[in-house]
C-alpha cells in the first residue's frame, strides 16, 4: 500500500516538476480564468439573479479543460508513457499522480479566481468553496482519464472538450446548485456521489486506457 | 416482423383510447424508443465489459454496434419527444422534460464516442479505450438523471410538475399496446443490430482474406 | 524464458505478426532481423507486455521489475534533467541507492557533465545514451533492445559494445537490429522476420 502511495507521490512530483520547468499551463490557466470573468461582466447586460455565479462554474470548467488538455501531452508525445507503463508500479498510480497534479493546478487557479469573482461580482459563501473543492475532485479524476484517451489519438485539442463537457454537465449542475440555492446540502451530496462513483470507475479502468 | 405487428397494433388499438387525444399515441412510440436506446447503451456497456475481461476482438465490434444503435434510437427519442412536446404543449423543446434533457446529454456523450474512435488507429488500444468510454456512458445515465432532477429546483422555481396525461389507472388495453410496442421496438433494434453486426463481420472477413492473399 | 507459439498481432486489418514461433532460454541472446516494417518493434512491444497479442500464446518468465526495454524513442522527459529522469524511474523501480546508481551510470555513459541540463537540449546520440541508463538502471534480467546502436556515434557504440559484453553473463536478451554482424558473436540464435 505504501509502495503504491510512494509511486503516486513520485509521479505527482514529476508532474509538478514538469510544470515548474515548462511554466506554460498554469499561467495560461490563470490568465484564461481572469479573462473569462472579465468577458462575463460584459456578457451579462442585465443583472440577472444568480447568472454570474453560474458563469463562474462555466469559467472553472473551461479553465480546467485548458489544463487537462495538456495533461498527458508530454507522455504521449515523447512516448514516455510506455516507460511508465512498463514500470512495476500499478498503472492506476499514473492516473492518480496526474489527478493530484491537476488538482493542485486547479486549486492554485481557483485561489485567484474566487477572490477575483468576489471583487468583480459578488461574495461567495462557504458552500461554494466546498462545492468547488468537491467539483475539482470530479473534474480531475474524470478529466485525467479522458486526457489519457484523447492524447492517444490525433486532434486531441479538439477531442478533449467533446469528451469532457458532457461528463462535466452534472458537475456544473451540482456546483451551481450549491452556489445559488439556500440549502446546498443536496448538491454537495450529489457532487460527493459523482466524485465517488467516477473516481472508482476511473481508477479501475485506467489500466485499460494505457495498455494495449 | 414483430415491430410491424407492434406498430400496427399500436395504431389500430389506440383509437380505443382516442379520448386522450391523437397526440397520446406518440407515447407508444416515444417511450419504447427511449427504453430501447437505454437498452442498447446498456448492451454496449456489457459487451465493453466483456471485451476488457476476455480481450476478444468480437466484443469490440459488438459493443460499437450496440452504441451505434443506441445513438440512432437516441436521436429518434429526441425527435419523437420533440414532436410530442409540440403536440402536447405547443413548443418543440421544453427544458422541463427531464427525459429529453437526459437524452440530449447522452447524445452529446455518445457522439463523442464516435469522434474518439475516429481519432484512434484501429487495434486493441482503440477497442480498450472505446470500451472504457462505453462504461462511463452507462454510469453517466443515472448520474445525469439525478443531476437533472436536482437542477429543477434552481432552474425553474415554481410549479414544476410537468406531466402528460398518461393516465393514473393505465387501462389494460393501453398497457398491452405499450408492451407490444416495446417488444416490437426492441425486436427492431435487435434486428438492426444483428444485421449491422453481420455486415461488419463480413467486411472484416473480406479484408482479412484480401490481406492473406496479398 | 520467452516462449511464443503462433503469435499474432493485428492492428485492425493489418497483420504485423503472423504465426510466429520463438523460444529463448534463460541466458540466451536472440537477434531479430528484418526490413523496416517487418514487425521487429511490434514483437518487442508484445514481449515487453506493452501490447497484448491478438492470437497465439506467449509466455514471458519475467516480471516488469526485472525487465528492461530500450525502445525506438528514448522514452525520457525532455523537460527534465538526466538526474531527475533517473530519479523518477529509480523510485518507480525501487532501485536501492538510486542516486548512486544513477550517478554511476551517467558517468559510465559520459553524461555526468550534463546531468543538470534538460534532456531537451541533448543530441540524438546523448538521448540514446540516457535511454540506456534508464534501461539499465534497475539491473534487469531480461533486456529487450530495439536497434540499440541507432543514433550512437563511434564512442557511444563502443561503450555499448563493451557494456553488452559485460552484461551478457546471466542475462537474457532479445535484440532487434539492422546490423546483425555486429552482435553475432554474442548471439545464441537468430530470428528473421519477413
Amino acid at each position: 500500500m505504501t509502495g503504491y502511495l510512494r509511486d503516486v507521490a513520485a509521479l505527482a512530483r514529476k508532474d509538478l516538476l514538469l510544470e515548474l520547468r515548462g511554466r506554460d499551463t498554469l499561467p495560461a490557466m490563470l490568465l484564461f480564468v481572469v479573462a473569462m470573468l472579465v468577458a462575463f461582466r460584459f456578457a451579462l447586460p442585465r443583472e440577472v439573479e444568480g447568472a454570474a455565479e453560474g458563469l463562474l462554474w462555466v469559467a472553472i470548467v473551461f479553465t480546467a479543460l485548458l489544463g487537462l488538455t495538456r495533461a498527458f501531452v508530454p507522455e504521449r508525445e515523447q512516448g514516455v508513457l510506455d516507460a511508465l507503463v512498463l514500470a512495476p508500479a500499478d498503472r492506476s498510480a499514473i492516473w492518480l499522480g496526474k489527478v493530484i497534479a491537476v488538482f493542485a493546478f486547479l486549486v492554485a487557479v481557483e485561489a485567484i479566481a474566487v477572490p477575483a469573482f468576489w471583487i468583480f461580482f459578488a461574495p461567495l459563501g462557504w458552500a461554494t468553496v466546498a462545492a468547488i473543492l468537491l467539483a475539482n475532485v470530479g473534474i480531475c479524476t474524470v478529466g485525467a482519464l479522458l486526457a489519457a484517451m484523447a492524447a492517444a489519438g490525433r486532434a486531441r485539442e479538439l477531442l478533449m472538450p467533446l469528451l469532457f463537457l458532457p461528463l462535466a454537465i452534472p458537475i456544473v449542475i451540482g456546483g451551481v446548485g450549491a452556489t445559488v440555492v439556500a440549502e446546498p446540502g443536496r448538491y454537495l451530496g450529489f457532487l460527493a456521489l459523482y466524485d465517488a462513483v467516477f473516481a472508482i470507475l476511473a481508477w479501475a479502468t485506467f489500466e485499460y486506457v494505457v495498455v494495449e | 416482423m414483430l415491430l410491424g405487428g407492434g406498430v400496427a397494433l399500436a395504431l389500430l388499438w389506440a383509437p380505443e383510447d382516442a379520448d386522450q387525444g391523437a397526440s397520446q399515441r406518440i407515447f407508444y412510440i416515444h417511450v419504447p424508443i427511449a427504453l430501447t436506446a437505454y437498452a442498447m447503451f446498456g448492451w454496449g456497456a456489457w459487451k465493453a465489459l466483456r471485451l476488457l475481461g476476455k480481450r476478444e476482438e468480437r466484443y469490440d465490434l459488438e459493443s460499437y454496434t450496440a452504441v451505434h444503435m443506441g445513438v440512432i434510437f437516441g436521436v429518434l427519442t429526441l425527435v419523437s419527444g420533440s414532436i410530442w412536446a409540440r403536440a402536447s404543449w405547443g413548443v418543440w423543446w421544453d427544458w422541463r422534460d427531464n427525459q429529453l434533457v437526459l437524452f440530449l446529454i447522452l447524445f452529446l456523450f455518445y457522439s463523442a464516442y464516435f469522434m474518439l474512435r475516429y481519432s484512434l488507429a484501429p487495434g486493441a488500444s482503440r477497442a480498450n479505450i472505446s470500451a472504457v468510454y462505453a462504461l462511463f456512458g452507462v454510469v453517466l445515465i443515472p448520474v445525469s438523471f439525478l443531476a437533472i432532477r436536482l437542477a429543477e429546483s434552481f432552474l425553474h422555481p415554481g410549479p414544476v410538475v410537468l406531466t402528460r396525461d398518461v393516465g393514473e389507472n393505465v387501462p389494460g388495453s393501453m398497457l398491452l399496446t405499450f408492451c407490444v410496442c416495446l417488444a416490437g421496438m426492441l425486436a427492431l433494434a435487435a434486428a438492426l443490430y444483428r444485421s449491422e453486426l453481420l455486415g461488419k463481420r463480413v467486411d472484416a472477413r473480406l479484408r482479412e482474406l484480401r490481406e492473406a492473399l496479398a | 524464458m520467452i516462449r511464443a507459439r503462433a503469435l499474432e498481432k493485428r492492428y485492425g486489418d493489418r497483420r504485423v505478426l503472423r504465426g510466429l514461433d520463438l523460444s529463448v532460454e534463460r541466458g540466451g541472446f536472440l537477434l531479430v532481423t528484418g526490413a523496416n516494417g517487418s514487425g521487429k518493434t511490434t514483437l518487442l512491444r508484445v514481449v515487453a507486455g506493452l501490447a497484448a497479442p491478438s492470437g497465439g500464446e506467449l509466455h514471458v518468465d519475467a516480471e516488469r521489475a526485472r525487465l528492461g526495454f530500450l525502445a525506438h524513442e528514448p522514452l525520457v522527459y525532455r523537460e527534465l534533467t538526466p538526474l531527475e529522469n533517473l530519479d523518477l524511474f529509480g523510485r518507480l523501480y525501487r532501485v536501492p541507492e538510486r542516486r548512486e546508481r544513477a550517478g554511476m551510470l551517467l558517468e559510465r555513459y559520459g553524461l555526468w557533465d550534463v546531468r543538470h541540463e534538460r534532456a531537451g537540449t541533448f543530441s540524438r546520440g546523448m538521448l540514446q545514451r540516457l535511454a540506456l541508463c534508464r534501461t539499465l538502471l534497475h539491473e534487469p534480467d531480461l533486456l529487450l533492445l530495439d536497434e540499440p546502436f541507432n543514433a550512437l556515434d563511434a564512442g557511444g557504440a563502443a561503450l555499448l559494445d563493451a557494456e553488452l559484453a559485460e552484461l551478457r553473463e546471466g542475462r537474457t536478451f532479445l535484440v532487434a537490429t539492422h546490423d546483425p554482424q555486429r552482435l553475432a558473436p554474442l548471439a545464441t540464435g537468430r530470428l528473421a522476420l519477413a
